[in-house]
């Protein structure tokens, strides 16, 4: 049985690292007792895969994984028992049964919407760069991956960018599509904010807050509320 | 929305966080970390592990005292490690302290600083945190109201290169001795810590047994040589004893595992199956110094696993001893925790026994370890020939090693690593060379059974360490490890499927240097932290010129310290410090080293009188009183009896957590 479990990360497990998540997800399933099918070979691993991965320090009330049970289980008792096992900050959200044949999380989402807490940063500041940012033709964003650098223009990855406030300040809202490449949290701020020098500092938060699929040429959340059993956020770890 | 702790440093450390390695390090929110519940006449203790994160958390003795202290109704206990020297710099810039990793408390607000001590090249680090908690380093300039700074752990055995730092040192095992120093500890606080007061509780701590205070010592130098070292008052006692706990059965600890959100190094559960051990290895501090032998009793490991993987969700479980093939009944055991593992569930339990024997481990055990995963084994030889074997008392012969690394590869294993020491008293050329020769032997077993069929040599540089037979040789140069490394090296280039990999020889100086030192290395390790060297388990921190222009600028000699060999009769710096074992007992197993004489393991065979259980009124707690099947650990055993072949893997003396040099 193929199952898609939702889940939150917020608090000071936002430090984790994608490889520290998948590790302890691991270790949840086997503390709830949920039976996972193993693959094959020399060194068997858990049949459980992540969707993209989440920049460490960011929190997110929108994280999935796929599992592969042997058997048929319960949605809803899954839920239950592996909300028991996770550490605080983590919160089951849904639990939905997928088709064998549904593409991979990594496959399927096509953007990403997220939430920034700015510090330092006044509202018509912000609201100034969002206008200049959605005005820009291009936006050269240099990059470096395995020791090459490169530049890209960003500016088709940022579908909308909208501002609200909050009392901690201003608040903006970004949805950013995750191909041809995905763009970081952080390099919008980066592209938005070209005269701060680090604005690894601007963000007190950052949440992503939806993973959505296109279907019919529209965009949906990959977790549709009436397919699944819904839960919610846990406590954080104080 | 956290709600946070009136004193918690988080909100100054978050935005620090960012900006640093691996960040999950000082998050705390561990499964099995203990919420503390502060209260009127509850002692503060910071536990503190003076290395990373990743090496310091599986740390079982803080695990151990962590719970312990938490159960009792006058303490309260956090945690903390050493920063990695990125946040370090951040913490300094924008003036946070030391925090502990549980509720981001400032080390300097807890009544105690207790430090884990398993080696001695972190002793710089001890004074970093000490630093960066705000508390003066040297013990003489703390106030009353700074905390109480206590060390423990193997490397407190000789605490004297660390006296002008810390107010106390325990010796032995902390499960008992910890509530006796909390008491002492609650009533001082009690009476409201006044001032000239701490010269008062410091020497109520004296009369702890186990409880060490330098402070409370004069010490007497003729020239480089030591004297004496001898109370300041009569209530406080001439020579301290080491504290040992009669019965494990008693201490099922930690019953809620530590299980971290990151990755550490050693990523699984825990459980130790016995203490002490009395294979005699002569190089073995641990071996030495944590006698008798006490076992954990069957049922009861069965249990601890069985909860232990249930509470942290971890598949692997390490059984942990100095020797755990030794562990009466280990066959049983192992196949019982195989039987206990949930049938149905993600996949199979992994056993894993970190230090097993050459000679005491057979093929049913190496078919029920490893589980699923069987990539690596490590055997610890420990020297190239069976002369020098002798010499260091590790009675295993190139016949068990075979055994035991045929058994591992037809059992499906490619890769085994065999440690080896070099620098080991009587050592000549032929003995390292046997090192080549032994790795060559053990490839060609393994390409019987796999092309992959690969053996990684190990070799580390002998440091002869307090309170063992070899406390009195003079460890070799820089130059003469150096020059039998290369001798090894050239030896092993051309082996096919041996890769040599070597501690740094200028390591082993440094850790020499505090390891048989006396009080006057106290200006050599803050002189060696003052110019930066923190960190110096860390190849890419160690730099042996700070030791040589500390040692230079305090007028001290390497020779003196380290190369030396020591007479009989001259004072150790340890000499008021007891392991139980008498001086006269290592004297003589120093003198049956050096004539080539084995001695076997008084488990099974008469008592040597080595004054540990004569002197403490403790015994051997050991189930079986039949040594394990095969071997010729001087069991007088037969290693060719038909079917049994002994294998073993195991090791007693451990490496740094990241290798220092090499290749």
């Amino acid at each position: 049985m193929h199952l898609r479990i939702k889940y939150s990360k917020l608090g000071k497990v936002r430090f984790t690292g994608h490889r520290d998540v998948a590790r302890l997800w691991e270790r949840a399933l086997r503390k709830a007792e949920i039976p996972v099918s193993y693959s094959e070979g020399f060194s068997p691993r858990p049949r459980v895969s992540f969707g993209l991965a989440l920049p460490t320090g960011a929190e997110s009330i929108a994280e999935y994984l796929d599992l592969l049970a042997p058997r048929d289980l319960d949605p809803a008792e899954v839920l239950a028992s592996v909300q028991a096992a996770l550490p605080a900050g983590f919160g089951v959200l849904g639990v939905m049964e997928i088709d064998k044949a549904s593409p991979s999380l990594q496959e399927d989402v096509v953007a990403c919407t997220w939430e920034f807490g700015l510090r330092e940063i006044t509202e018509p500041e912000l609201c100034e760069a969002v206008e200049a940012t959605l005005a820009a033709s291009e936006l050269p964003l240099e990059r470096s991956r395995k020791g090459a650098t490169r530049v890209d223009d960003v500016r088709p990855t940022i579908d909308t960018l909208t501002v609200a406030s909050s009392e901690d300040g201003p608040v903006l809202h970004a949805r950013l599509a995750t191909r041809p490449r995905g763009m970081r949290p952080g390099e919008l701020l980066e592209v938005m904010f070209p005269a701060v020098p680090d604005t690894g500092e601007l963000a007190g938060r950052v949440l992503r807050t939806t993973q959505l699929i296109e279907r019919d040429g529209a965009q949906r959340d990959l977790f549709p509320p009436d397919a699944a059993v819904a839960g919610h956020t846990n406590a954080v770890c104080a | 929305m956290t709600s946070q702790h009136p004193q918690s440093l988080w909100s100054q450390l978050e935005p620090l966080l960012s900006k640093v390695q691996k960040p999950a390090r000082y998050i705390g929110c561990e499964d099995g970390a203990i919420v503390p519940a502060y209260g009127p006449g509850k002692v503060s203790w910071l536990l503190t592990y003076p290395d990373t994160y990743e090496v310091g958390l599986p740390n079982q003795g803080l695990q151990i005292l962590y719970e312990i202290l938490n159960e009792r109704d006058d303490a309260v206990a956090e945690r903390t490690y050493a920063p990695w020297t990125d946040l370090e710099e951040l913490l300094r810039a924008r003036r946070v302290p030391l925090f502990s990793v549980d509720t981001h408390r400032p080390a300097g607000d807890f009544d105690v600083i207790a430090f884990n001590l398993s080696a001695e090249l972190v002793y710089t680090n001890v004074l970093n945190c000490l630093d960066l908690a705000g508390v003066p380093v040297r013990a003489e300039d703390r106030r009353p109201e700074d905390p109480l700074v206590i060390v423990g752990g193997h490397a407190a055995f000789n605490p004297e290169p660390l006296a002008d730092f810390i107010d106390v040192a325990v010796l032995g095992e902390g499960e008992e001795v910890i509530g006796e120093l909390n008491e002492v500890i609650r009533d001082w606080i009690a009476s409201g810590r006044t001032e000239g007061s701490r010269e008062g509780v410091l020497r109520e701590l004296s009369k702890v047994p186990g409880a060490y205070v330098p402070s409370m010592y004069e010490v007497e130098y003729d020239g480089p040589a030591l004297m004496a070292v001898t109370p300041r008052y009569p209530d406080v006692p001439a020579t301290v004893e080491k504290r040992t706990v009669a019965d494990l059965a008693e201490w099922p600890y930690p019953k809620r595992p530590l299980a971290p959100l990151t990755e550490v190094v050693h990523d699984r559960l825990s459980v130790e199956v016995f203490r002490g051990c009395t294979r005699g290895c002569r190089f073995c501090q641990a071996g030495m110094i944590t006698r008798p032998v006490r076992e954990r009793p069957a049922d009861q490991v069965r249990t601890m696993v069985r909860d232990g993987l249930k509470r942290t969700g971890y598949d692997e479980v390490s059984l942990t001893s100095l020797s755990t093939a030794d562990f009466s009944g280990i066959a049983d055991l192992v196949s019982g925790i195989s039987a206990d593992s949930p049938p149905d569930l993600c996949g199979q339990t992994s056993i894993n026994l970190p230090s097993l024997r050459v000679d005491a481990f057979t093929v049913g055990v190496a078919a029920g370890v490893g589980g699923a995963r069987r990539s690596g084994l490590t055997f610890a030889p420990e020297a190239g020939t069976w002369r020098l074997r002798q010499v260091i008392n590790k009675l295993i012969t190139e016949e068990d090693l075979y055994g035991a690394v045929e058994s591992a590869f037809s059992q499906g294993w490619t890769r085994t690593k065999l440690y080896f020491l070099t620098g080991l008293p009587t050592e000549q050329d032929v003995d390292t060379l046997g090192i080549a020769e032994l790795a060559r032997n053990c490839v060609a077993i393994g390409k019987r059974h796999t092309n992959r069929a690969s053996v990684t040599v190990s070799l580390g540089g002998f440091v002869p360490k307090a309170h063992t037979p070899f406390q009195w040789f003079g460890q070799n140069t820089v130059e003469e490890l150096r020059r039998k490394v290369d001798l090894l090296r050239d030896a092993t280039k051309k082996a096919k499927g041996v890769q040599l990999k070597w501690h740094d020889p200028r390591a082993s100086l440094a850790e020499g240097i505090a390891s048989r030192g006396d009080r006057r290395i106290g200006r050599v390790i803050q002189r060696v932290w003052e110019m930066g060297g923190t960190f110096q388990e860390w190849g890419e921190h160690f730099r042996v010129a700070r030791w040589e222009e500390a040692m230079a600028a305090e007028g001290l000699s390497p020779d003196w310290y380290v190369h030396r060999h020591r007479t009989e009769d001259e004072v150790l710096p340890w000499d008021h410090l007891r392991a139980g074992l008498h001086k006269d007992f290592l004297w003589q197993d120093w003198q049956d080293a050096l004539a080539e004489s084995g001695v076997e393991d008084c488990r099974w065979t008469p008592c040597y009188d080595c004054g540990v259980c004569t002197g403490y009124g403790i015994e051997h707690v050991v189930a079986s009183p039949i040594p394990p099947a095969g071997g010729s650990q001087g069991t007088g055993q037969d290693l060719a009896r038909g079917g049994e072949i002994p294998v073993q893997l195991a090791v007693g003396r451990r490496g740094p957590a990241v290798p220092v040099g090499g290749d």
